[in-house]
């Protein structure tokens, strides 16, 4: 079995409205940030996971975003895999 | 009522269940059971509602690791059956993570827990959950929500609105929600999601009756 470092990143699809993102993006202009254009905030989910090789692992990480880690209404998800 | 039973889905987190029993006992006469989430069988309750609360402490998104217990999965044949579910608030958002319902549900505009009172306009009584008569009704019910923007594609959007599919839109939208959205029915009309909370609207003494025809109506066939 080979073992992987995975990392997941979710974020709000662009048509969504991110309040979170605004409000920090407003905080940064009050800290004396210039020139931030957009703000947008998303989660990064680790998962180490074993597997017999890239593919099968691939196709786990597929099933776990599309039906758990990101809900695609609303949200874009895409991962990065690193091989222990 | 007969034997008509009313099943009440309770999830670690939830916090509105036992309002919801005490409006359909104490103020309908309708018998509840409590349904663990762990328990897949569905065979004594005539309907069910998902109450409101925090299922699973809202961890990843509100709704999204309820929709994995066994008796949302079960929950699937007993909508098929043509059996009504009523999801409010928390219930709503499970509702729409487990694909009962289309859309989503996120962070209000303002980021503002909101915990008030609204003015909805009745849109459509598919399924028979709202009194709606030839004129435009407007009901006062209570909101208690931080994440109840509902949000879909303009596709979705098109098809709720050609089907009748949307219930309830909030006369002075306080979260954002597209097309001022309050709440939502399948296509079938059993099953219905709001984010207002009806069973804080039945008795005059907590301010307001405008909750009980949707409940009354989890009685109907």
């Amino acid at each position: 079995m080979d073992q992987f470092a995975v990392k997941v990143f979710v974020r709000l699809r662009p048509s969504v409205l991110d309040p979170a993102g605004e409000a920090t993006k407003s905080a940064s202009v009050k800290l004396g940030a210039e020139g931030i254009r957009s703000l947008r905030i998303g989660k990064m989910i680790e998962v180490k996971i074993e597997g017999n090789g890239e593919n099968e692992v691939r196709e786990k990480i597929d099933l776990l975003c599309d039906r758990l880690f990101a809900n695609t209404v609303i949200e874009d998800y895409e991962y990065s895999l690193e091989k222990l | 009522m007969d034997n008509f039973t009313v099943g009440i889905v309770v999830f670690p987190g939830s916090n509105c269940d036992r309002d919801v029993s005490w409006a359909l006992e104490g103020c309908l006469d309708i018998r509840t059971k409590y349904l663990w989430h762990e328990s897949s069988d569905l065979s004594d309750v005539d309907a069910i509602v998902l109450p409101g609360g925090f299922s699973y402490g809202d961890y990843l998104r509100c709704g999204a690791i309820a929709r994995f217990s066994p008796l949302i999965n079960a929950l699937d044949e007993f909508v098929k059956s043509g059996k009504r579910v009523l999801g409010i608030c928390n219930g709503f958002q499970i509702l729409t993570e487990s694909g009962f319902l289309p859309g989503a549900l996120t962070a209000n505009k303002n980021l503002n827990f909101i915990c008030d009172d609204v003015e909805l306009d009745i849109i459509s009584s598919k399924g028979g959950w709202f009194n709606n008569g030839d004129e435009k009704q407007t009901i006062k019910l209570p909101i208690a929500h931080g994440e109840g923007r509902y949000h879909c594609d303009s596709d979705t959007l098109k098809k709720l609105v050609d089907n009748e599919l949307i219930a309830l839109r909030y006369k002075n939208n306080p979260n954002g929600s597209s097309f001022d959205i309050a709440g939502i029915t399948n296509e079938r009309g059993n099953v219905l999601g709001l984010m207002p909370h009806p069973e804080r609207a039945c008795d005059e003494t907590i301010g307001g009756t405008d909750g009980l025809f949707t409940l009354k109506s989890l009685i109907l066939k």
